[in-house]
Order: C-alpha cells, then structure tokens, then sequence
C-alpha cells in the first residue's frame, strides 16, 4: 500500500487516538459505559488497521506473535489471580470487598484489575486472530 | 467448616482454569502436561472432599463473589453433582496420566503445548457444568467445553477430523443456542437465573407457553449435546477422528455431564410432573432410547474402524441411559447414574486400550488388528476387560447398570422395555465378537512386523481402567450409594 499516501497518513493520524480512547474505555469503565471487553476491541482495532495499512511484516514487528500469545494467557491469568487474591484474605473467591481495609476501595481495585485482565486478553485474542487470518501460516 | 474446605466448590472449577494460561505460557510440552496433570490431581482430590462433605453436611452451597444468590452466581454441590465431578476428575486423571506417550505421537511438535491448555480447558468447563447452580452459567460452561473440544477434535492426525469437528461445531452450537433460547424463556418469564428460584417460580406460570417452549427447547438442545438419537450424527465422526486421549475423555465424561444438566432440569427444576405426567416427556424420551439402543448397537456391527465402532455403541449406551431417565422414577433415575458412572468407565478403558493399539500399529481397523492378542496380550486384556463391561457380563460394571436398568423396568411394569434391553444386548454381543474374533482367531496380516506391548506410561492406565470396570463390578457401594441417594436428591416430586 506504498501509493496510498492519504489512508497512510490518515491511519498514522487516528491509531494515537484508538489506542487512547480504547485505555478511557477501559479504565473509565467503572464510572461509565464500557469496560474491558469493548476496551480490548478497540485496542486491538488500531494494531488491526495498522497491520492493514502498513503491511503484516510490519505488524508483526509491532506485536510479536509469541508476546501477543502470552498476553492472551496473562489477561486470564490475572483475572483469576485477583479471584484467588479474595480467596487470600479471607473472602470468597472473586469477592473484591476484602482486597483493601476498606470495601469500597477493595471493590474498585478489584474490577479495576480485573477488566484490565479481560482487556488485555481480548485486544491480545482479536490481534492473534487477525495474524492467524491474514498470515495463514503460525 | 473453615479455610480451605469452605472453599472447595470454587477451587473445584478455578485450578483446571487457572491450570489453562499457565499451559500456553509454558511453552513446553512436558512442562505443560504437568500443570494439567497436577491441576486434575487437585481437582480429583477436591471432587473427593466435595463427596465427602455432601455425605456430612448435605447440600453446600458457595456464593461467587460474595454476592448471595439467586442475585449472585451460586455453585451447588450435593450428592448428585458430586458424583458427576468425581467421575470426570478421576477420568481426567487418568487419562492424562496415559496423555504423554500417545500425545508425542499423534501431535505436531509446537502444538502439544496447546493440547494440554485445551483439555485443561475442556475439564473446567466440564466441571463449571456440574457445579453450577445458575442456569446461565451451565451455558457459559457449555460452551467453555464445548469449544475447546472442537479444537480437540481437530487437532486430531487424519484430515477428516477437521469436517468431523466442524460438524460437531455446527451441531453443538445449534444445541447450545437451543439450550440458551430455553434458558432466556425463562428468564423473561421469572426474572431469575438461580436454579433454586427458578424451581420455586415456575409452578405457578408452567401453563404459559413461554415455559413450555422453554421446557422444549431445553430438552432438545440437551438431547444434541447428549447425542440422544436421532441428534447423535455429530459423534461417531467426532470419536473416531479426535486423538485417541481425546476420544477417551470426551468419550467417558462430554455426553454424561449434558446427561446430567438434563436430569437436574428435568427433575429438579422443572419437576417431574410437570414433565412426565403434565407433558409427554415419558414417550419423547423412550421413543428415541429404545431406537438409539438398536440403531447405535446395528450400526456398530457393520464398522470396521474400531474407534467409529465404540463411538456408534456409545449412542446405544446413550439410549440405555436416557431410557433410565425416562422411567422417571426413582429407581431409573439411579440406573441411569449408574450407567453414566460404569459406562464412562467403560468407554475411557476401551477408547484407552485402542490408543496403546494405534501407538504401535498406527490404525485400528479390524483387518490391520488382526492376530493381536498374542503380542499384545496385556492391551488386549484391557480391551476384553471393557468389551465384556459393555455386554454387561456379571462380574463387570457393565453388568451392575443393566440389573439396575432391568430391575427399574420391572418396578415400572414395563416388562417388554426389559426385553428390548436384553435383545439390543445381543447385538452388543455380535460387534465385540467381531472385535474379539480379529484380535484372538484371525492370523497375523502378511508383512507385518512384530509388535512389542504398548509403552508402560499408556499401559498401565488402560489396565487401571478396566481393572475399574471390574472392581466395580464386584464392589458396586460407591456408584450405587451414591447414584441412589442422589436419585432421590433430584427427584423433589415422585409421581409413580
């Protein structure tokens, strides 16, 4: 897409701003419409529309393969891990009230680190699928 | 109860699921098969704690989160859904025990990783099936297992089994959005998810049509998750084409646990008379048993692949099961566990004892086995062992589930249903003759070499296996107690 100077400087312009409306998505997702998942799609949009314009070559030197792969596990990982913090000190398994002194705060973190383990994951799912799809070969 | 025994209904689901990640980010093999192998382990032992404890404190119930149910997601164990954790935890178990050796064979390097991330995926979802109180949450864990065992299937060595877990795919998920459509009928109509609620509410709308829609889309997405005939033709294609670890989990544990969904909607939730005696539950399941135990066992006969050959008389031993659950009483409804119980059993030292077969000679058609039990004679006494379990030879476990079956027909009255089961009995006879026949009387194929004795790591769990299938052919307390008395857990309302 060497010719396509407009889409290229459009694209270089926009993915800036997909990548930090998809973080207000996923960190205000506690105050107001979104969260983790939606968040991830977003994330994942810009290194999508990146993979398209700029070539998947390029993409992968981006994000590569095998770190985006781990980073499918990790998201899952601290999802449950912060199931098993509330185990810990006492609670429930996922019961976020008891992860600080005081339960709101607790609650907070909780969902918090929780929704950023459920972004991380499907921003890393949806990029996996699109070099899975685009590549046909890994 | 306190500390870590309080919170065993949670950890039951979250250590094979925590278990998963950590699979894809070990990268390796080896590594990865012992997560696996030391997270069904854990679950095993918390299977047999959770039993335990049902047995001294009766039901238990854990709050997800904190949050009380019917609001929150609740995890429900009594005796009933014990019984299904410990059977797909110890199956697990000993599967895996035997995974390493046929896994290196079956898969590419640089996939096995995955593999075992896969099943420990599989397990979980399994497992979230049978504990879950929460009728949404079944459907969540359907789907966990679900689809990890589409990628199960398909990792599997022959290119069919790519179409074979595509099929399966379509089929399962028309199953399981049959079963979601029921669960959100549900839903419009009391505004709960909670199966304890739901079971509390229903009664007094069960006349409106939502419900009753609901009643049979429920039925029949289960029924094609359980391969009930004539819903079964994702399976034969399925088992025979997935790596043999993988036909022997899914095998002894996928259909059993949908079985199991069916039972507690059934009986529990939607009670059984508004099932059997309001609606014609009774016919819509015998129907299809009856046939299913014919149909399975005719077409067995006529399979020169083995692993096509079991998979076929795994949708007759379906038919024995689901005739159990449509006595609907108290009596079949323990057969049936029994059955779920023995016939995992069976079926995971059957599907076992082919995998040691194909480690050595790389097929198990009926002409390339043939003159085996010379050189293989320990394999070979597995598979007898499991063959003779599913003709129900006294002695075996397969024996214990048709006296319970038989004897549940009786008290019903139904004495021509005793001797269907007796005669699709001796079709059983004639393929496991033919398995029989090849394996002892049949000489040696011209230009094969000779076979030595499958490896130890793969032997000696196909042996515990079927030496299961005959312990508990002769000691029959555990399944039998605990099917009974879970029986009488699920069934709230007798009608006979």
């Amino acid at each position: 897409m060497k010719h396509h100077r407009v889409l290229r400087v459009a694209a270089k312009l926009l993915i800036p701003f997909i990548l930090l409306f998809a973080l207000y998505v996923q960190f205000h997702g506690d105050f107001g419409p979104g969260g983790g998942f939606q968040a991830g799609v977003i994330f994942a949009a810009a290194f999508i529309l990146y993979g398209l314009i700029f070539g998947l070559e390029n993409a992968r030197k981006v994000a590569p393969p095998a770190l985006v792969t781990r980073l499918v596990a990790l998201g899952l990982l601290l999802y449950a891990g912060v199931g098993y913090g509330g185990l810990l000190r006492g609670g429930n398994y996922l019961d976020y009230g008891v992860l600080l002194e005081n339960s709101v705060a607790g609650q907070h973190l909780g969902i918090l680190l929780i929704e950023f383990g459920v972004g991380t994951t499907v921003a890393a799912t949806m990029i996996s699928i699109f070099f899975l799809f685009a590549g046909r070969d890994t | 109860m306190s500390g870590l025994a309080a919170h065993l209904p949670a950890l039951q689901v979250v250590v094979p699921l925590f278990a998963a990640p950590l699979c894809l980010l070990a990268g390796r093999a080896g590594l990865a098969w012992l997560i696996v192998f030391v997270a069904s382990c854990l679950a095993t032992a918390t299977a047999a704690g959770l039993a335990y404890q049902t047995f001294q404190h009766g039901t238990l119930s854990y709050p997800l989160g904190g949050w009380a149910a019917p609001w929150g997601i609740e995890y429900v164990v009594d005796t009933a859904n014990a019984f299904i954790l410990l059977l797909v935890s110890a199956i697990s178990t000993v599967v895996l025990m035997y995974a390493p050796a046929s896994v290196d064979r079956e898969i590419r390097q640089g996939r096995r990783h995955l593999f075992y991330c896969m099943f420990a995926l599989c397990l979980t979802g399994l497992l979230g099936i049978a504990i879950t109180g929460d009728a949404f949450n079944v459907f969540v864990f359907l789907e966990i297992s679900s689809l990890s065992s589409y990628a199960l299937i398909a990792l599997g060595g022959h290119r069919k089994a790519l179409t074979a877990s595509f099929q399966y795919l379509v089929m399962g998920t028309i199953g399981a959005t049959f079963f979601l459509i029921g669960v959100g009928l549900l839903y419009m109509m009391t505004g709960t998810l909670n199966m304890a609620d739901l079971q509390a509410r229903i009664p007094a709308i069960q006349d409106s049509r939502p419900v009753l829609a609901a009643f049979a889309f429920i039925t029949v997405g289960l029924a094609l998750k359980a391969a009930l005939f004539p819903l079964h033709l994702w399976l034969p294609n399925a088992y025979a084409y997935a790596p043999n670890v993988v036909s022997a989990f899914i095998a002894a544990t996928a259909t059993k646990v949908s079985l199991y969904v069916l039972l507690r909607f059934t009986f529990t939730i939607f009670g059984a008379k508004f099932a059997f005696l309001d609606l014609p539950l009774h016919w819509v399941l015998l129907v299809p048993a009856v046939i299913a135990m014919f149909a399975g066992s005719f077409s067995a006969i006529f399979q020169r692949d083995v692993k096509r050959m079991l998979a076929y008389s795994s949708v007759a031993q379906i038919g024995y099961i689901v005739l159990g659950i449509a006595l609907s009483s108290a009596a079949g409804v323990a057969a049936a566990l029994i059955h779920i119980f023995n016939h995992g059993l069976m079926k995971a030292a059957l599907f076992c004892a082919l995998g040691c077969i194909f480690h050595r000679i790389g097929s198990v058609r009926l002409e390339a086995m043939a003159g085996l039990g010379r050189e293989m004679p320990w394999t070979m006494a597995a598979l007898v062992a499991g063959g003779f379990s599913l003709l129900g030879v006294p002695l075996t476990a397969g024996f214990i589930s048709k006296w319970y079956l038989i004897e549940a027909a009786f008290e019903a009255g139904l004495w021509w249903l005793v001797v269907l089961v007796v005669l699709s009995s001796m079709l059983a006879v004639v393929y496991v003759w033919r398995l029989l026949e090849a394996l002892y009387f049949k000489p040696v194929p011209e230009g094969r070499a000779a076979v030595a004795e499958a490896p130890l790591s793969m032997l000696l769990p196909t042996l515990l296996l079927a030496a299961a299938n005959i312990y508990f052919g002769l000691d029959t307390r555990l399944p039998v107690e605990m099917a009974q008395s879970a029986a009488t857990i699920l069934i709230r309302e007798q009608i006979w």
